[in-house]
């Protein structure tokens, strides 16, 4: 299993039954292929439908229907499409329980940086900043190092997406909880210590007695 | 009552310089035969307010790529190689706005409100130059409304009135943008008769709708 997939696969544990769901481009919408059997969750494409599902097969796309990163997919029965406002409003009114996004750092007050690496990388924050600000819980899917630097630093050396904080972060070695005390240490994948995590981590980590393993989907 | 054009005389109404609105979200429901008509017109200069710059050789990439943009006004453009080089050269000056803000300024612009107060942005870059309110203890942004000269929207259906409607995720930000365009040129999928968009499913009224891009070669002709 590489590090995409465990951390998609913890992350597809954490939606509740009938959860409105908006998963990112990328890594994130890797959780939709994990969750556990039985569990009905309704995803958000922000670019205006619940109920996005995969294409049963490719060369069926409806050219009226993509995902926010204008892919074919598919609708669920009972799906329904509305504009950008009405998008927004779900996302901002405390409608959606959960989004998963990735993340470019998060720091050790759970702030995330994730849409501009200012003079290299000027994607755009498109929804991103909505999603933070708004959804019940921010979950962050992301590697816990880029070419061998940490991502969870002291302070985010990059433009911040939110001054909110984030729920939740979860990379291939761990599960972090930020906390107004601080990052805890939540869980850690299997076979991983946490002087691993704590030596790939620029920032401080609140080690707990006992650390329990990543739990899989 | 007369608004069906071809789409060479709708863009012949379209000035260098102007402000434009495109309606489309990664090209899926953008008005792509206006858009080609742009590029094949040459209309230079153009300031475009949109969500994204679509992906290359599609949407409204194509007006990107034929450098007829000189600002740019959207959510993200990382899809969309080009138009992220064109910036960072300064070529083009490009606005970035979060996504549900810039739907909210259209919003206002479209439905003669002063602004709207949004959380999003409060504490981050985009809050630079704009002004903070607090209401009972939380923080929001002022979104100033936007306008344009012209809102290029594109339909599912259209009748001959002009009402429309969308289809699925081709929606977006197109019945804003309707709203907001001094003029309007709409281009649909289908043109129908009077009648067959029932009224519960017009979304843009014909009122607001100038003119309707004439269907291209059909029925053999």
């Amino acid at each position: 299993m590489d590090a995409k997939e465990l951390i998609a696969r913890r992350i597809a544990l954490e939606p509740k039954n009938g959860n409105l769901v908006n998963l990112g481009i990328g890594l994130p919408t890797m959780v939709a292929s994990y969750l556990p059997a039985g569990m009905q969750v309704f995803f958000q494409a922000e670019n205006g439908l619940i109920g996005v599902q995969p294409l049963p097969e490719a060369g069926l796309g409806d050219e009226y229907l993509s995902d926010a990163g204008g892919s074919f997919v598919g609708a669920i029965p009972g799906a329904c499409s509305f504009d950008s406002c009405v998008s927004f409003g779900l996302i901002r009114g405390g409608h959606l329980d959960i989004t998963v996004l990735g993340g470019l750092e998060v720091d050790e007050n759970g702030l995330l940086a994730n849409w501009v690496v200012p003079g290299k990388m000027v994607p755009g924050m498109g929804g991103a900043m909505d999603l933070v600000k708004g959804a019940k819980r921010v979950i962050v899917a992301m590697t816990h190092t880029a070419k061998g630097k940490p991502k969870i630093r002291k302070k985010c050396t990059l433009p911040l997406t939110s001054d909110r904080r984030v729920s939740l972060v979860v990379t291939e070695l761990a599960v972090l909880e930020p906390t107004p005390e601080g990052l805890v240490l939540k869980e850690l994948a299997p076979g991983v210590s946490a002087e691993t995590v704590i030596a790939a981590t620029e920032a401080k980590l609140i080690i707990p007695p006992s650390i329990p393993t990543m739990p899989l989907a | 009552m007369h608004k069906a054009i071809t789409v060479a005389a709708a863009v012949e109404k379209i000035p260098d310089g102007a402000s434009l609105m495109i309606g489309g979200f990664m090209g899926v429901g953008s008005p792509h035969r206006l858009i080609a008509e742009l590029v094949r017109q040459g209309r230079k200069n153009l300031t475009v307010i949109a969500n994204d710059t679509g992906r290359p050789g599609f949407g409204i990439a194509r007006l990107i790529e034929a450098k007829l943009i000189k600002k740019l006004v959207a959510t993200h453009i990382g899809l969309n190689p080009e138009t992220q080089r064109q910036m960072i050269a300064g070529e083009i000056s490009v606005e970035l706005c979060p996504q549900g803000t810039l739907a909210e300024r259209i919003r206002a612009g479209g439905h003669g409100l002063g602004g709207v107060l949004t959380p999003t942005g409060v504490g981050t870059t985009a809050a630079e130059g704009q002004r903070e309110i607090e209401v009972d203890g939380t923080k929001f942004l002022l979104a100033l409304p936007i306008k344009a000269d012209f809102a290029l929207i594109g339909a599912h259906r259209a009748d001959y009135y002009g009402n429309l409607d969308y289809s699925l995720t081709g929606r977006n930000f197109n019945p804003m943008m309707a709203m907001a365009g001094a003029t309007v040129i709409a281009e649909a999928a289908e043109i129908v008769p009077v009648g067959v968009i029932p009224p519960d499913e017009v979304v843009t009224p014909a009122t607001v709708v100038d003119h309707l891009v004439e269907q291209g070669e059909v029925h053999g002709r």
